[in-house]
This record gives C-alpha cells, sequence and structure tokens, in this order.
C-alpha cells in the first residue's frame, strides 16, 4: 500500500466509486431518520472511501486530500458538536442534551426542535467516527510514521 | 421470517467461522472472517433486525477486514502455531 501500484484499472474504478461512496455516506446520514442508518454508518462508508483510495493510489495521494491536521481537526470537531448541542439545551436551563429547548434559539415547535437537535447529533458521530477510522487505517499501515514516510518519499 | 433460510445462514456462518479458525494463512483467516460477517448480516437482515446488519455489512466486513488487511501488511501472513 505504501509502494507505487501502477494499475491503471484499478486506479480508475477507485476513482469513479470514491465520490459516489461519499454521497452514499450522507444519503445513509440523512436518511437514518426514517430507514435503518445514521451517523455511524454513514461515518464508516465515508471512512471507506478514504481507505478505497489509500489502498488504490499511495498514502500520499490520500494524505494530500485529507492531510492529518484536517483529520486531527475533524475528530474533536465531531465531539464538540455533539458536547456543544446537549451544552446548549443546558444554557437553557434544561438537562444535557434535551433537544426541547432548543426552541430558546430555533423557531420551531419542541417536536421539531428534537428533530433537529437529533440531526446534529448523527452528524457529530458521523464526522468523527470517519476522522478516527481513517487514522486507525494510516496508522496501521504506516506503523505510526505518516510524517517520516512523507519525507522520505519526498 | 423463513425457518429454513435462517437455519441456511447460520449453518454457513458456522462452517466459515470454524474455517476461519483453523486455516493456516492469515490472510485467508481475515477473508474467512469477512464472509462470516456477511453471513452474520443475512441473518440478521433475515430475522428483520435491519440497522444492526447495516452496521455489520459496514464495520464487520468493510472496515474491519481494510484494518486486518494493513496489520498484516505490517507483519507476516503466516501463523507461528
Amino acid at each position: 500500500m505504501v509502494r507505487d501500484l501502477d494499475d491503471i484499472i484499478i486506479r480508475t474504478c477507485a476513482r469513479i466509486m470514491v465520490p459516489f461512496m461519499q454521497v452514499y455516506g450522507l444519503y445513509v446520514f440523512v436518511h437514518g431518520h426514517s430507514s435503518p442508518g445514521g451517523g455511524f454508518q454513514g461515518g464508516c462508508i465515508m471512512a471507506a472511501s478514504f481507505i478505497l483510495l489509500a489502498t488504490a493510489f499511495n498514502i500520499k495521494e490520500a494524505k494530500m486530500r485529507f492531510t492529518e491536521k484536517v483529520n486531527g481537526i475533524f475528530c474533536c470537531l465531531g465531539v464538540f458538536i455533539y458536547a456543544g448541542t446537549g451544552a446548549v439545551a443546558v444554557i437553557f436551563s434544561g438537562n444535557f442534551l434535551d433537544y426541547s429547548r432548543w426552541t430558546n434559539i430555533l423557531p420551531t415547535n419542541p417536536v421539531m426542535a428534537r428533530y433537529y437537535g437529533m440531526a446534529l447529533i448523527e452528524l457529530g458521530v458521523q464526522i468523527t467516527v470517519m476522522a478516527v477510522m481513517v487514522s486507525i487505517f494510516l496508522d496501521l499501515v504506516t506503523g505510526g510514521s505518516h510524517e517520516e514516510v512523507m519525507k522520505t518519499d519526498d | 421470517m423463513i425457518a429454513a433460510l435462517n437455519l441456511t445462514f447460520l449453518v454457513f456462518a458456522v462452517i466459515v467461522a470454524c474455517a476461519a479458525l483453523n486455516v493456516k494463512d492469515l490472510l485467508s483467516a481475515i477473508v474467512l472472517l469477512s464472509a462470516f460477517s456477511f453471513f452474520m448480516c443475512l441473518l440478521w437482515t433475515e430475522m428483520g433486525a435491519v440497522d444492526v446488519a447495516f452496521t455489520e455489512a459496514a464495520v464487520g466486513a468493510g472496515v474491519s477486514t481494510a484494518f486486518f488487511v494493513a496489520a498484516i501488511y505490517n507483519t507476516t501472513r503466516r501463523t507461528k502455531d
């Protein structure tokens, strides 16, 4: 996976498949309310698209599109969205993750406020799962030395 | 829910799991474990737990297989025992 595999069929298939996988991950996330799916499965599918990119091309190509810094930011951003959604309810004198308190900010009734609150929670789960799965894969492949791999390849 | 279909998937899952434990080549074991995951996914779909089956297909057959292959890439393909 680190070495260059010069196979035009694999590369072209991966290049065509990756955008569709990412759109499918977003579809699974958005339809998680009414059908099977949700943040975790959608995040896994989006992570699989990056893993496909890293295996079909090489680690360098994948890290050019999704660098280690961005990966770390996404890891924290998902947890921040999740905790922040709960903390806003606490600020408006509710319980933690009591989405109906979002009516103080959003111009909706409590039922729709719960709907949007759950969507935000799922968004946080999706971002964190995607970033952590990609991070685990990159750690396993490179033995935890991405930056050194990139330097030696240059 | 069809009992015969359930039993077929369960028998296949047990066979594939035993093969994954007994095979010497670790890459074959990974592929067999992925097949086990897929049969469990089919079993759960057939029982009506579609959400669990979806998670199993995404994590068990998809991402964890890639993790195991990545682990083998940095270690050895043959077992010591």
